[in-house]
């Protein structure tokens, strides 16, 4: 036998005994999840200011804008202030194309790239698949926001977002990569909370311990 | 008593009577308190999401042989090697082989309790690895080389001035005590390493049987970049981390952060189900995903304390732990301390040289009204109490049989208790003379305690004196 069926032979085995449910049987719908967990707001309105509070209080800064004209405004200021010399960002189109206004050396990861020359950009400029008013999330998948290191290696991730894509709670993102990925999943599907941070001295908070000592969300619309 | 029972007394008499090690745990513990307080407030019905969350896990892990098989087979559909560990051996030599295979050399890990459980470190470093942890707090600890504090906090014990000595030492590079720059001391550290780590291992807080994945929280980013810059990504993770539905994170995850940190929400929560898929920009060319049994089987098989394995390494029981916070987390001596170590390390790693752990509790259940899953944690230290007395020492001794016999003779009439009442309450005035010394005839209680005074005027005097 191999170690495989040695462990399930021993799972069966072990759980013929059954265990008293103290706490009720079945999987919880969706619906008990909602009732139990922090509230959203009922309307769109208060769920984008709910998002907006949220982000605040993770220190990351959340900037609506009307349209891609005010986008390109604002990007610009921030490449500026920063003083950006390298960008990266992936082939999402409205990543790309705002990417592109800012006429820096700029990466695509889409096709590969050198994880070197990308620790060297300042910033990230990635998509979303969505925003979560409930905590302050960004939700990026290694699909929608050009791989897994694109909005994590370099200091700074700005993420684009279109106000559309804000859902309530956690509940509506994990139905909604189920929705929009079915069985065909992007191999990395992350809920981003704020900068990187780190509270392992004397839990002093410090942000970019290992990733993006910034997060700036752009919402368009 | 076995070495292990020995070493916990010799180090809890130690550390219970270090100021300064209280000071720290104090001053981390109140911070905690404090946040993870306003958290639970922040939930509609916190009592309520517990009560999800223990019948989320009871499915879990009653249908384990279920959730495992259909995880694995999703896993391999999408091009991951998954494999199955009976014990520590057979999980190191799986991870050596892979090692091999790819002639790594240098290694980069996010924290994983498992691989504490296989001393893989040790047997990487002395196999002639490098092996670097990247999480802040598991790099200090494994720079002074000592094993983690704590299953969420690993340097709690530390103050910004130790670390920065050990930063000095090992790394020549520590401009200040200042945490912000020490946290930068390391970031550019890891930085080098993991743009050269040929492998990153990973440890995982859940698997999800619907579709195939593992999910990894943390806050500093280094699990995200050792799932993504390695060519090969090996995750060591144990059989009873399943979860059934992917929706079921939407309430594990605010909660393990609620109990963990305090947290609304932990910084990076990422879902792996496979190396780089066709069309992805990067990631491991290979993943491996590594099951550990390791004895967890034997704990399933305990259906009156199988709950534990819905244990999610919040590290909330070893924050409320008044036993925890006195004897402090090395001294445990276990890879999983505080009172859910307690309870399952007798099962993972023999019954009569841990059961002293079970007596490593004040039976307070403060533990298990924090737990999240509702594990009933102070009762089964009680069930291993139970389960460890041999026919020999489960029974009184001599000596305990008289102390009762006597106790009963005075508690069972009035007149003598009574007496005995007035005899104390005499007594008691010269106590001072011998206290806690030698001839104190209460030293056992006295060394540590103070003795309560014997009250001025019982019940039954006061009765009487009332008239009636």
């Amino acid at each position: 036998m191999n170690e495989r069926e040695n462990i399930f032979a021993r799972i069966r085995e072990a759980l013929t005994l059954k265990a008293h449910a103290h706490h009720g049987h079945g999987l919880p719908t969706v619906t008990e999840h909602r009732q139990v967990m922090p509230p959203v707001g009922a309307t769109a309105e208060e769920q984008f200011a709910l998002f907006a509070k949220n982000a605040a209080d993770l220190k990351a800064t959340f900037k609506p804008v009307k349209d891609e004209a005010e986008l390109g405004v604002e990007l610009k200021a921030l490449a500026a202030a920063e003083k950006w010399q390298r960008a990266a960002t992936h082939n999402g189109k409205l990543a790309q194309a705002i990417a592109k206004t800012l006429v820096l050396p700029t990466i695509l990861t889409n096709d590969g790239y050198d994880k070197h020359e990308l620790e060297r950009c300042d910033v990230g400029i990635s998509e979303c698949d969505a925003l979560v008013a409930q905590t302050g999330t960004v939700l990026v998948t290694s699909r929608s926001a050009g791989g897994r290191a694109l909005s994590c290696l370099p200091p700074h991730h700005v993420v684009i977002a279109r106000r559309e894509q804000l859902v309530p709670d956690l509940s509506a993102a994990f139905a909604l990569v189920k929705q929009k990925y079915g069985g065909n999943f992007p191999s990395m599907i992350s809920f981003i909370t704020g900068p990187s941070r780190t509270g392992d001295i004397e839990r002093i908070l410090v942000l970019g311990a290992h990733g993006p000592k910034k997060l700036t969300i752009f919402c368009v619309g | 008593m076995s070495a292990p029972a020995t070493h916990f007394a010799e180090d809890a008499k130690r550390v219970a009577h270090d100021l300064r090690h209280r000071g720290i745990i104090q001053t981390a513990m109140g911070k905690y308190e404090v946040v993870r307080d306003q958290r639970k407030l922040w939930f509609q019905d916190w009592q309520g999401a517990r009560n999800l969350a223990a019948r989320t896990k009871f499915e879990a892990i009653n249908h384990l042989d279920k959730h495992l098989a259909e995880f694995a087979r999703l896993l391999e559909s999408r091009g991951t090697r998954v494999h199955w560990a009976s014990n520590a051996q057979q999980a190191r030599d799986i991870i050596f082989e892979i090692l091999h295979a790819k002639n790594a050399k240098v290694v980069v890990k996010s924290k994983a309790m498992t691989s504490e459980e296989i001393h893989l470190n040790d047997a990487m470093e002395k196999a002639g690895y490098e092996v670097v942890e990247s999480d802040l707090g598991e790099y200090i600890v494994q720079l002074r080389e000592e094993p983690p504090y704590h299953l969420v906090f690993p340097a709690m014990h530390l103050t910004r001035g130790e670390i920065k000595d050990i930063f000095q030492k090992k790394l020549n590079d520590a401009p200040s005590d200042d945490p912000e720059a020490l946290t930068m001391v390391a970031r550019r550290a890891l930085r080098k390493k993991y743009l050269q780590a040929d492998v990153g291992i990973t440890g995982a807080n859940f698997c999800i049987a619907e579709t195939g994945m593992i999910s990894i929280t943390e806050n500093e980013g280094n699990a995200r970049l050792t799932a993504a810059l390695p060519k090969t990504m090996i995750t060591l993770v144990g059989i009873e981390k399943v979860l059934p539905r992917l929706e079921d994170l939407a309430m594990f995850l605010p909660m393990l952060a609620v109990m963990g940190t305090g947290q609304p929400l932990t910084c990076y929560n990422t879902m792996y189900g496979g190396p780089r898929q066709p069309g992805e920009a990067d990631g491991p060319e290979e993943y491996h995903v590594v099951l550990l049994d390791n004895h967890r089987t034997l704990l399933l098989a305990d259906a009156e304390q199988r709950d534990a394995l819905g244990c999610i390494r919040c590290g909330a029981c070893l924050n409320v732990c008044p036993i925890f916070r006195n004897v402090g987390g090395h001294t445990y001596g276990t890879v999983y301390g505080g009172p859910i170590g307690s309870v399952i390390t007798p099962h993972l790693r023999g019954l009569q040289d841990w059961k002293h752990l079970s007596y490593a509790s004040s039976l307070c259940g403060a533990c298990t009204e924090t737990c999240p899953v509702k594990i009933d944690l102070h009762h089964h230290l009680l069930q291993n109490r139970r389960n460890a007395s041999t026919p020999k020492t489960g029974k009184p001794s001599l000596l305990q049989k008289l102390a009762f016999k006597l106790f009963a003779g005075f508690a069972n009439r009035p007149s003598r208790w009574s007496l005995a009442t007035k005899l104390g309450r005499f007594a008691q005035r010269f106590h001072g003379v011998v206290k806690s010394g030698a001839f104190d005839p209460a030293q056992g209680w006295t060394k540590t305690r103070d003795l309560p005074p014997v009250v001025k005027q019982s019940f039954r005097e006061w009765w009487k004196e009332q008239g009636r």
